[in-house]
């Protein structure tokens, strides 16, 4: 093994508690699978941070470029309509 | 039979807080950042549990505390096993010793759990769910280390060569177990060597590793208060600072 040989890059999503949903949380270091679960408990929810893990390859996650940016998002900027917001709430009415 | 039952507290709490240190004495230095922070968790693990049988140990005795009991008691009264108190060398020893005390341990909470000792069966009850996960991750690097390269099968294997030695003294009976045993508060130390070896011996057979043969043991024990020449070093480290500043806070 050489020095920096330390395996694949995975992700690492955390649920707080059922029904959530799952979070990003952060990366790790790992060979294989097994692995890989046993350091996201111990890096990620040794303080009660969770009771649900998932875990991604880094490599499988398909992302949007950074130069994406113009064409993919820019467009939706001044369409302020989008957004729910020119509604009153009802006062009975909760988790919105 | 109270002093029988604060040396057996003294002997499991100990052998965690000696191995705690060790632990302590590695953190930063395993091969990736995740392992090292794996380990120096089961580190914590071990220290809450020397804690746990620690106070209790204090409460029994009286006029004492863990803390006392760990920073200001001389070596021979100390209880823990010539396993744990063994100088940390490489990745491959720090796991094999890791996963002979977590078979042990393993075995011995699995029993201490139904113990006559409300207190004793409290903190195993609570120590068996951490120890558990500690064999899972110990039996998991054999397992990578005894099946990897030819460098790490032989790592392993001298670690379980040097190691061997030391595991007599986890099934030696002395006065303070068969008083244990015969209160009920816990099993005879030589019960539970039968569980241990299957145990250990199939995780190793399946990693590749040979069991040592005709190994000469330890004449005189741990947990009769006869130690290793390394116990009086670590003892040197971990109590210095409060021996040399008794009212040292933080």
């Amino acid at each position: 093994m050489s020095s920096d040989d330390q395996g694949i890059l995975w992700e690492v999503f955390i649920q707080v508690k059922a029904g959530r949903p799952y979070k990003h949380i952060g990366s790790l270091h790992a060979y294989d699978k097994e692995m890989a679960m046993k350091s996201a408990r111990d890096l990620y929810t040794r303080r009660n941070e969770g009771n649900g893990i998932w875990i991604v390859k880094a490599e499988d996650i398909i992302s949007s470029e950074a130069n994406d940016g113009e064409a993919f998002f820019d467009p939706s900027n001044d369409k302020v309509y989008r957004h729910p917001t020119f509604y009153k709430i009802p006062d009975g009415v909760k988790h919105i | 039979m109270k002093n029988e039952l604060i040396d057996y507290c003294l002997r499991l709490g100990d052998s965690s807080l000696i191995l705690s240190h060790r632990i302590a004495e590695y953190c930063s230095k395993a091969p990736i950042l995740e392992e090292d922070l794996a380990i120096t968790n089961v580190g914590l693990d071990l220290l809450g549990q020397a804690e746990n049988f620690l106070t209790y140990a204090a409460e029994l005795k009286g006029d004492t505390t863990a803390d006392l009991l760990t920073f200001k008691r001389r070596e021979g009264d100390f209880r823990c096993l010539h396993l744990v108190q063994t100088p940390n060398t490489d990745f491959a020893f720090i796991l094999a010793r890791q996963f002979l005390m977590d078979c042990y341990h393993q075995i011995l909470f699995s029993k201490l759990i139904s113990s006559e000792d409300e207190t004793i069966l409290g903190i195993s009850k609570k120590a068996i769910k951490e120890v558990n996960y500690h064999l899972d991750r110990s039996n998991d690097w054999i397992k990578r280390l005894g099946l990897g390269t030819t460098e790490s099968n032989e790592r392993l294997q001298n670690a379980v060569n040097d190691l061997w030695m030391y595991t007599d003294e986890l099934f030696i009976d002395n006065s303070t177990d068969i008083a244990m045993n015969k209160n009920k508060i816990a099993p005879l130390s030589s019960n539970l060597k039968s569980d241990w070896l299957e145990m250990v011996e199939s995780a190793l057979k399946f990693s590749e590793i040979k069991i040592p043969q005709e190994i000469r043991y330890s004449l005189r024990y741990g947990k009769d208060g006869f130690h290793t020449e390394y116990l009086g070093f670590i003892l040197a480290e971990m109590q210095h600072l409060p021996l040399l500043y008794p009212d040292a806070t933080w």
